[in-house]
């Protein structure tokens, strides 16, 4: 079988799951670029560049980070908040799974069912996904891949995703703090951020406390 | 493919669940699957299948099992029940009809048990709609299929054609030869279907009455050591709740709109299925060394087959080789996924390919034939149906005869 090589899209009207052309998940150590497993301080490289070269780099941490389930979960979306400040990085979050209806705001949110969107509306071309449950991070990484020209980055707590164009597995809270780490690195080293200038937005408990800009 | 799995040294999925080393409320020790089958000493057991199936439960730390009567399984689950009573097994009951079996299964995966139940034929197919929604919702529920005959006239007996309706349902599905292999794949199903990458429902079939009820020498090993339990937390998917956040699916989209977003949505989500089904090769290499066994596959006259259809062919390779006519063998273990690369190489030398079965339809030559060059060769048959036995004289005149050798003469009933 020959290799699947899985990139940014638009790729199809319904790419395939990249695991039913052949395409494998890493052992522990490793990671995979477009489908290709490597070692996982390869990838750390290769994510920190295309996260740096990217103008609207964006996280998607999903409800393991948002919510408070154990102290582990709090710290590490403290380390993800530290990276998005250090790249720099938007964040936007995708709080839960429902479809959102009538309609999603695209600023504020992202959805699994409709990821598409959220990247169309806010130009994203480089996006992480974070404390996503492997089975909603994978329906979503498909339809990004299919619709739109974002190149997807999964930090994955358990095995990794295959349809993510690089992805790494068992990433904890050292992990998500070694990316950091390899952007600062290579900033030192005159590496530039070339995301678009943006104001993080905030909500409150009633609403937006700070609009997205 | 980038990366050929391969068999490696370390032959398990090591488990590093924290409970490693505790005592279970009957005394077992929570033991790593590595050391159960390769540490532990093996002692030989003559048991029937249905024995089988109680000695593997006994040691699995199953949370749930619903049972609900049907031959050839019905032994099974109430020896099961015996389990509960002895305290190895949290809850047991029995449900309304399969249909309600399979539901309730559902209900006790969703709250975090490891569930296991038992099924056979008819009962098979009264269950069904429940296992695309076992693996659409990434239940990892194990049911041993002990298949029968499922049409009518009514038939109790042996019979795999139900095999070929689960074949598209999301569901690993795996075929024991003989009761070792049950105990085996049973016990060894349990960790594939639960690793958080596959984490879909797994159907560990055997043929009826031939395994189920038979007696057989199984190594096992001792039961004062069992599985760790199954950890909900590697959950690839949260609950889901229809109605409370953060899935709710059914009281939103998906079934209550129809526009482009859900259909693509619903059409994602069977992809990833599938793809959860192909991932579980990577675990199932190490774990049954290999999806085939072969014999002999240089050879220019092969037979395929699952399940008692191989144990049947070994016999008729032994007569054949009497005879002067080398047979090659390829044993398939499981039917989801499909092995078929494996299958492509093995048989890549044959001239001849046959592929005996026990149902009507000949659902494996066809998968065989779907996956082959030349798939000309493949001859599908020896066929047998609704609890024939299939004699390996049998096998052996159909090859010769298409072979174009002579056979001996038939006697008659007139």
């Amino acid at each position: 079988m020959s290799h699947y090589e899985v990139k940014a899209g638009p790729e199809a009207f319904l790419p395939p799951a990249a695991a039913t052309m052949g395409n494998e998940l890493p052992d522990p150590g490793e990671a995979h670029i477009g489908g290709k497993i490597v070692p996982e301080d390869e990838a750390y490289e290769k994510a920190a560049r295309m996260i740096l070269g990217a103008k609207v780099p964006t996280i998607f941490p999903g409800p393991l980070v948002l919510w408070k389930w154990n102290d582990h979960a709090a710290e590490k979306a403290k380390a993800i908040r530290e990276l998005a400040l250090e790249a720099p990085m938007r964040i936007i979050p995708m709080a839960d799974y429902r479809p959102k209806y009538p309609k999603i705001q695209q600023e504020v949110e992202i959805n699994p069912n409709h990821p598409n969107l959220t990247i169309w509306h806010n130009k994203i071309d480089v996006c992480i996904f974070i404390g996503v449950h492997c089975h909603m991070a994978n329906l979503s990484l498909k339809i990004i891949r299919g619709g739109t020209d974002c190149y997807t980055i999964a930090m994955c707590a358990m095995a990794g995703h295959e349809d993510a164009c690089l992805s790494f597995r068992d990433a904890d809270l050292k992990m998500v703090n070694k990316l950091k780490a390899t952007i600062k690195k290579l900033k030192s080293e005159g590496v530039e951020s070339q995301a678009v200038p943006f104001t993080q937005f905030v909500m409150g408990r009633s609403g937006t406390i700070v609009a997205p800009a | 493919m980038n990366k050929q799995v391969e068999l490696k040294n370390k032959r398990v999925i090591a488990s590093d669940h924290v409970k490693l080393g505790q005592k279970n409320q009957k005394g077992q020790t929570y033991t790593d699957v590595n050391d159960i089958f390769y540490k532990a000493k093996q002692t030989p057991n003559f048991l029937t299948g249905s024995e089988v199936i109680r000695a593997a439960i006994k040691i699995a730390s199953v949370g749930t099992s619903v049972a609900y009567p049907i031959t050839p399984q019905s032994e099974a689950a109430a020896l099961i029940g015996e389990l509960y009573a002895e305290g190895y097994v949290d809850e047991y009951f029995r449900g309304e009809s399969e249909f309600a079996v399979m539901g309730q299964c559902a209900g006790s995966a969703f709250g975090g048990h490891r569930v296991f139940t038992t099924t056979a034929g008819p009962g098979t197919l009264r269950a069904m709609e429940n296992f695309p929604m076992w693996a659409g919702s990434r239940l990892p529920i194990q049911v041993c299929v002990t298949c029968r005959g499922i049409n009518s006239p009514l038939s109790i007996q042996p019979d795999t054609l139900e095999m070929h309706y689960l074949l598209e349902t999301g569901m690993l599905v795996w075929h024991a030869e003989t009761a070792q292999d049950l105990f085996d794949f049973i016990l060894k199903g349990f960790i594939v279907a639960e690793q958080p990458d596959v984490h879909v429902p797994i159907a560990v079939c055997c043929d009826g009455f031939f395994v189920t009820h038979t007696k057989d020498t199984v190594e096992l090993p001792p039961d004062d050591i069992c599985l760790t339990p199954y950890d909900p937390y590697r959950n690839p998917q949260p609950v889901m709740d229809m109605e409370t956040a953060p899935i709710r699916m059914m009281r939103d989209p998906f079934v209550m709109k129809s526009n482009y977003i859900s259909y693509a949505t619903h059409a994602s989500w069977q992809q990833e299925i599938k793809a959860a089904v192909e991932r579980s090769r990577k675990h199932t290499i190490p774990l049954l060394n290999g999806l085939i066994d072969e014999e002999n596959t240089d050879r220019e006259i092969l037979i395929v087959g699952s399940g008692t259809a191989v144990s049947q062919s070994r016999e008729a390779i032994r007569l054949l080789e009497a005879e002067g006519i080398k047979v090659g063998l390829v044993k398939i273990k499981t039917i989801r996924p499909f092995p078929f690369e494996e299958i492509r190489q093995a048989t890549k030398n044959a001239k001849h390919i046959f592929v005996p079965e026990f149902n009507v339809a000949g659902w494996l030559a066809r998968e065989i034939k779907a996956n082959i060059p030349d798939n000309e060769r493949v001859y599908v048959g020896p066929h047998v149906a609704g609890g024939m036995t299939m004699p390996s004289e049998v096998i052996v005149e159909e090859i010769k005869k298409h072979l174009g050798m002579e056979v001996a003469a038939r006697g008659t009933l007139g």
